[in-house]
């Protein structure tokens, strides 16, 4: 026994050297004299011993080191929320709700109707999950179900939830929702056919499906973001309230301009709900000032005990 | 010797009356329908509560506090009343070490019941991760039902022996029961004194598990920004609470104990006093904390708190806030500073309102706070700005309620509930000090 695993290890060592050896020689044309041509930092070309030459693993190959718990670990992504062009118009919360399959009574996107004192002005307040950068929800979960991401994603896997609340009970922006009972998503004809191209299920494709007695919420739509579109919201958005990017390239946009990341935050007053708390969160708003429409058009829209439509209802 | 066959005959076990047949089949039938609902519930899940993403705890949690919050007696009483040489504790303690074991065990049954998937309970231990105070709350029930079932078992010893040889000839099937379980014991010094020091060590160890098990019970809530939880007062105020429930549910099973079997020889009048001095200075630390918990943010009046605290003392829930303040604490504290309601009825009647008062108590805790969040309640159903529980989670409650009343049932129908070989060792010592003296 003893004897045949060493043989098995000789083996597996001697061909990982011999693999290694031919790749080399593949990419690196070597002449006859066991000499490589290369060029330097500063582009001359230099004659090397081919033997000094040593393959050094791509550190960053997307294909392979791509993990759906880290995310792409060179981005960072964040949402600037105009509070000045919003009507409650609520076209985010309905795109929302249709690509997320949501068909319980809590919308994942909700606008608010705020009005912090009545001295005040009201305003139309859109939220999302903030994606905090110290997420409490993630602090308290006890089996790593939801989690924090490199590229600033907060995601939940709903088949390892226990449902045991915990998170929406921390989230102080009570941006999470519960499926009490059995999502019922199957009634959606649109997702079977969505479904059929997943190849499996996975954390980034939240609400899709939901799982009856675990927790759900706005997951910045990494599914659209892997092919270089916007999230739903702020596709939907027709008042260019939501502006989507990456903090590392320090640009967002909402689809119709592209802007500096932190010199809009600085011109425009940028700030994040509920600082004081520490939460961090990667969704900046810039506050509701020099606004084009009036506050009262969005109570058309407005509705208190309502956030997402259900088949029959007006 | 005839001495030892007369307290033998009084403490050892006896078959139920009528009316302890009638208790356990109506536990019985409240626990099976707490069972049945609680099928219905894994089947369609917990749509059927009243539970919204608002109220997103309701009495599935505020119970399991409560239950945490009664298996403190074990440390209470049974281990600080042993290590400060309080000998009067002897007829209650194996009561309270009853109760502590059985709310214990519930407790940790009632917190699986709000888990909307139970079947991933195994998630806990595969995947668990420290820093979640519901892994602390995974480490130390489990922890503290061992300590309790030891703190029950080792002390039974000797009284298992006894009921052995008791129950030879008239219920020998009982009798080889209580062989097994005496694991048998002779009485022989060696023997003694392992069991002595076994007894001592778990005392010492229920102190810190059980002050570590109310403190993790607190953060669970105090680890959380929400207001009425983000409070520093929160460790020390469940654990002076969870004096005042142990205690209070103490009393009012001694109450019961001592009439069903008749037991006015070994607990006295003077044993009611003292528990009631021990009630009534749980209630009076509980209070100071209440008073730090609800006036100091109050007197700073920042807005969140007064929001809260308006819901509290004069909006939807004051009657259940004054009725737990009142009737759960300052009135058996004023009926307690008495010498005549130290009286063993008055006492009962305390008990039992701060028992009521010591569970409403944990869904003032847990609910007011969720309906009152930092964002407003907008964009979801009326009925999520309240909170009722729904027909389901009352019967599962009852079900939880009436099985924790079952252990403690069946425990002190097989069980002597007053020690009989400590009973006897001490009247015979009393008695030689007697001899001694005249």
């Amino acid at each position: 026994m003893g004897k045949s695993l060493k043989i098995g290890l000789a083996a597996l060592i001697g061909g990982l050297g011999l693999s290694k050896f031919s790749s080399i020689n593949a990419r690196s044309e070597a002449d006859a004299n066991g000499t490589v041509e290369l060029m330097d930092v500063d582009g001359n070309i230099v004659q090397v011993d081919s033997k000094e030459v040593v393959e050094i693993e791509n550190s960053h190959d997307p294909e392979i080191a791509y993990n759906v718990r880290e995310g792409d670990p060179n981005r960072k992504y964040v949402m600037v929320i105009d509070l000045a062009k919003c009507k409650n118009a609520l076209s985010c919360q309905s795109a929302c709700n249709k690509h997320h399959y949501i068909t319980g009574e809590h919308a994942w996107l909700k606008v608010y109707k705020m009005q912090e004192e009545e001295d005040t002005a009201p305003y139309w307040m859109p939220t999302t999950c903030m994606h905090c950068d110290h997420p409490a929800c993630v602090t308290v979960c006890p089996v790593d179900a939801t989690f924090k991401r490199r590229d600033g994603l907060v995601l939940i896997d709903n088949e390892r939830c226990i449902g045991c609340r915990f998170c929406m009970a921390a989230c102080p922006y009570s941006t999470r929702v519960f499926n009490w009972g059995d999502p019922g998503q199957e009634v959606t004809l649109n997702m079977d056919m969505e479904v059929a191209h997943q190849p499996h299920h996975s954390v980034e494709y939240a609400g899709m499906p939901s799982l009856k007695g675990t927790v759900d919420k706005c997951d910045f739509c990494p599914h659209t973001i892997k092919e270089n579109v916007l999230p739903h919201c702020v596709t939907a958005c027709p008042n260019g309230v939501f502006y989507f990017g990456d903090k590392y390239e320090d640009t967002v946009t909402n689809g119709d301009e592209s802007l500096r990341l932190s010199k809009l935050l600085a011109d425009k007053h940028g700030y994040r709900l509920m600082e004081g708390l520490g939460t961090k969160p990667s969704v900046y708003y810039l506050p509701p000032v020099n606004r084009l429409v009036d506050f009262e058009e969005g109570l058309e829209s407005f509705t208190d005990y309502q956030s997402v439509e259900k088949p029959g209802s007006p | 010797m005839k001495h030892m066959n007369r307290i033998i005959e009084d403490l050892a076990p006896r078959k139920f009356g009528k009316l302890g047949v009638i208790w356990t089949v109506f536990l019985v039938v409240v626990s099976i329908a707490g069972i049945i609902a609680y099928i219905d519930q894994v089947i369609k899940g917990q749509i059927v509560t009243n539970m919204n993403d608002y109220a997103l705890w309701g009495i599935y949690i505020s119970n399991f506090v409560f239950f945490v919050a009664t298996s403190f007696v074990g440390t209470v009483t049974v281990s600080i009343l042993r290590l400060t040489n309080n000998n009067w504790r002897t007829p209650i303690v194996r009561i309270a070490e009853i109760i502590s074991l059985a709310a214990i065990i519930m407790a940790g049954l009632t917190i699986m019941i709000d888990m909307g998937r139970p079947d991933r309970l195994l998630n806990l231990f595969i995947y668990g991760r420290l820093q979640s105070p519901i892994i602390w709350d995974v480490i130390i029930i489990p922890t503290y039902i061992v300590l309790s079932l030891l703190l029950l078992y080792f002390p039974l010893l000797p009284d298992l022996a006894i009921l052995k040889k008791h129950f030879e000839k008239t219920n020998p099937k009982l009798s080889r029961w209580y062989d097994r379980l005496s694991l048998n014991w002779k009485g022989t010094e060696k023997q003694k004194s392992i069991q002595l020091k076994s007894i001592h060590l778990l005392a010492i160890f229920m102190i810190p598990a059980g002050f570590v098990l109310q403190t993790i019970d607190a953060w669970l809530f105090s680890t959380l920004f929400r207001v009425g939880w983000d409070s520093t007062n929160m460790g020390a105020y469940f654990i002076s609470g969870a004096s005042v429930a142990g205690v209070g549910a103490l009393v009012t099973v001694v109450y019961v104990m001592r009439r069903a079997y008749k037991l006015e020889n070994y607990i006295t009048d003077s044993h009611f006093d003292k528990l009631g001095k021990f009630l009534v200075l749980t209630c009076l630390i509980y209070l100071y904390f209440n008073i730090n918990e609800y006036v100091i943010p109050e007197f700073t009046s920042k807005k969140e708190e007064i929001t809260h605290l308006n819901h509290l003392f004069s909006g939807h829930y004051a009657p259940m806030f004054w009725f737990v303040i009142i009737g759960g604490l300052i009135v058996p504290i004023v009926i307690l500073l008495f010498k005549k309601g130290r009286k063993p009825l008055p006492v009962f009647f305390v008990g039992i309102f701060v028992v009521l008062g010591s569970w409403w108590k944990r869904f003032l805790i847990v609910t007011p706070t969720l309906l009152n969040p930092f964002l407003p309640m907008q964009g979801v159903p009326e009925s999520w700005h309240h909170y009722r529980p729904s027909a389901h989670e009352w019967l599962i409650t009852s079900g939880t309620l009436a099985m924790c009343l079952l252990i403690i049932t069946i425990l002190v129908r097989y069980l002597p509930v007053v020690p009989i070989q400590r009973t006897a060792e001490e009247r015979k010592l009393s008695k030689s000090d007697k001899s001694l003296m005249s």
